[in-house]
């Protein structure tokens, strides 16, 4: 996904085949100087550990004027200005005097925040989250998690989260892609993905996970083997190590992801509820 | 399940922050544990769950003293810890052992299994050359690891096989309680069943009590007993795991398990969240009064000057809030 803005260098990160279309370019063969562009403006991207945004030496007030005067063409009191609204509206309080603080001094959730807000600073119209929750105790996620709904309503901008949270996610996305070892293997409406699990890996995952919600005293379902390491190339399925359902073709062949019904697509050669080849 | 196992009495926590080079002063303390009194029952989990910095893993490393307590009791199988010393302190401390977090930083990577696994064997003279080999087999068996494995290094394991090298370490010394410190936090989401169902296993089989130290509310409401919550170095609830979550009595608690997604959409969209406002405060000037009450919703003038009690508000279920 980080090679979607190119955020991998080229080498030795590599994008070995595709295309990443955003509003009818293709990123992946934009020149650098128009990835750049796209990046700073039209898409933002938020990370996991907020530092990583920021430069630490420069105040978060001059991080945020500086591109709103260099894209959006703004003043410094224009700038200054929606800087302080900008702050406020990702819930910072004292936000002007906030602005003249280096990253250091915020708190971890308001580092989140703040950086949000740099991410919002050029009203981009899709947004990478990147696990942006994952090191904040959960109180805090859930403020961090309202804010961004709260914005992706009022600006209408796209979100693209990446999480290994199947909790949080259920109360944010309408449509999710499950990934294993690079490849995704499902994808459907939120609802229909919970409710209608079809991959063996995506069903396994969610009867490994304990609810809030219920005493159920079933016995966790664990998944053998181990995590996939993304150095081997697989000639097969992916998951085809950790799979109850695995046969023959699995090893050979790479399933294809296809769909098997309106809006859910599998990669997956068998239907777990038969048991049978259904390609 | 109604034997005491451990009694933890208004135990005290400080941590002194030094300044100065030659002269080193006291400027102030970090307020890590700050009067917490609770008891664990034999062949229980209890689970300690909080934010992180609250104090989770101080309460732990003091129990098993670690850390020596600035003040409190800890009374365990009769005796009180913090009185004891030497050969006293090292028998009693052979019946708790420990498991951590990050199951590689706490492996030492030079050392092989068998000896990470017999070195408290043959450190407290239990057992030492084949005699600790076949017990070292023997724990491998017990955690779901294959005894061929003995020769290898930390290294060549993965994440969820390295904690079960920590726990058949733990295990080694026929301990009565356990003291799980975030031991699934680390683990891929994939593998933490398998972690999670092996704990429950052994304390089947062997009887064992766990203190359960996590983060995840609900693999905390799947694996323990009674739960206590911690906030900024207080425990702020204590209950029966039903009690706990169905009708959790403290704000915080209420905002905490309001706070935790639902791996359900259909339940998610008709959730109402609590949401607080603002962030924990620091440990070295916690507030006066209650703890809570620069982010409680219900916060009162008598909150600012009283500490609320900790009091007992039907049978087993306690709350520190002058409100409830
Ligand atoms: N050895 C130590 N020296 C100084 N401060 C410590 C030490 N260990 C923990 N603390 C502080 O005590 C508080 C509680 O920490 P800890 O018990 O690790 O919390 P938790 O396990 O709940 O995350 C934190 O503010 C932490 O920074
Ligand atoms: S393709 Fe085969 S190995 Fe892969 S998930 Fe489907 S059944 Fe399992
Ligand atoms: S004592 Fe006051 S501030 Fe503390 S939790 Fe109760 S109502 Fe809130
Ligand atoms: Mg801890």
């Amino acid at each position: 996904m980080m090679s979607m803005i190119r955020l991998i260098p080229m080498p030795p990160g590599k994008i070995t085949a595709g295309t990443a279309m955003f509003k009818g370019r293709d990123l992946l063969t934009l020149s650098d100087d128009e990835i750049r562009d796209v990046r700073g403006a039209e898409i933002a991207m938020i990370y996991q550990e907020p530092m990583t945004a920021f430069n630490p030496v420069l105040t978060v007030g001059r991080q945020l004027i500086e591109p709103l005067e260099i894209h959006l063409g703004m003043n410094r009191r224009q700038a200054q200005q929606r800087a302080e609204e900008l702050l406020g509206m990702v819930g910072i309080p004292n936000a002007r005097e906030r602005l003249n603080d280096y990253p250091h001094q915020f708190s971890g959730g308001m580092r989140q925040r703040a950086m949000i807000a740099m991410a919002l600073v050029c009203g981009p119209q899709l947004l990478i989250a990147d696990e942006p929750t994952t090191a904040l105790d959960v109180t805090i996620q859930a403020q961090i998690v309202d804010l961004v709904k709260r914005l992706r309503e009022e600006l209408g901008m796209a979100i693209i989260w990446i999480t290994h949270d199947l909790g949080l996610i259920a109360g944010l996305a309408h449509r999710i892609s499950v990934m294993y070892a690079g490849y995704v293997i499902e994808q459907a409406p939120i609802k229909e993905l919970y409710a209608y699990p079809f991959h063996p890996y995506t069903i396994s995952l969610l009867n490994s996970l304990p609810y809030l919600d219920s005493n159920r005293q079933r016995r966790l379902e664990s998944i053998d083997g181990l995590p996939p390491i993304l150095l081997d190339k697989p000639t097969g399925c992916a998951f085809a190590p950790r799979c109850k359902y695995v046969r023959e073709r699995c090893w050979k062949e790479i399933p294809p992801l296809i769909p098997i019904d309106i809006n859910h697509h599998v990669a997956c050669w068998i239907d777990p509820r038969s048991g049978k080849e259904h390609l | 399940m109604s034997e005491v196992l451990l009694q933890v009495q208004n135990l005290v926590k400080y941590f002194p922050i030094k300044r100065g080079i030659i002269f080193k002063r006291e400027v102030g303390r970090v307020h890590a544990v700050d009067d917490v009194t609770f008891d664990i029952y034999r062949g229980e989990t209890l689970g300690l769950v909080g934010e992180s910095g609250c104090g989770k893993s101080t309460t732990g490393r003091t129990i098993l003293q670690l850390y020596r307590p600035s003040s409190g009791r800890i009374v365990f199988d009769g005796d009180n810890l913090v009185d004891l010393q030497g050969e006293a302190l090292r028998l009693k401390r052979r019946r708790m052992q420990m498991i951590f977090q990050d199951p590689y930083a706490s492996l030492n990577p030079r050392m092989t299994v068998g000896e990470i696994i017999s070195e408290p064997l043959i450190v407290h003279g239990i057992a030492k050359g084949q005699k600790a080999e076949a017990e070292v087999m023997r724990l491998l068996g017990l955690v779901g690891l294959n005894p061929a494995f003995i020769n290898r290094f930390p290294h060549e394991f993965s994440g969820g096989q390295r904690q079960r090298i920590g726990i058949a370490r733990a295990l080694a010394l026929n301990p009565s309680l356990v003291v799980c410190d975030e031991p699934i936090s680390a683990l891929d989401v994939s593998i933490q069943a398998q972690v999670v169902n092996l704990l429950g296993d052994l304390q089947t089989q062997l009887g064992l009590t766990y203190l359960f130290i996590a983060h995840d509310l609900s693999m905390v409401r799947y694996i323990c007993t009674r739960v206590a919550v911690m906030y900024l170095g207080v425990i702020v609830e204590l209950g029966n795991r039903e009690d706990l979550y169905e009708t959790p009595l403290h704000p915080y608690t209420q905002a905490l398990i309001s706070a935790v997604p639902i791996p359900d959409p259909v339940k998610e969209e008709q959730r109402q969240r609590i949401l607080l406002s603002g962030d924990v405060p620091s440990p070295i000037n916690p507030p006066t009064g209650c703890r809570f009450r620069t982010r409680c919703p219900l916060a009162a003038d008598v909150c600012a000057e009283q500490r609320p009690e900790f009091r007992e508000m039907k049978l087993g279920h306690w709350v520190a809030c002058h409100k409830v």
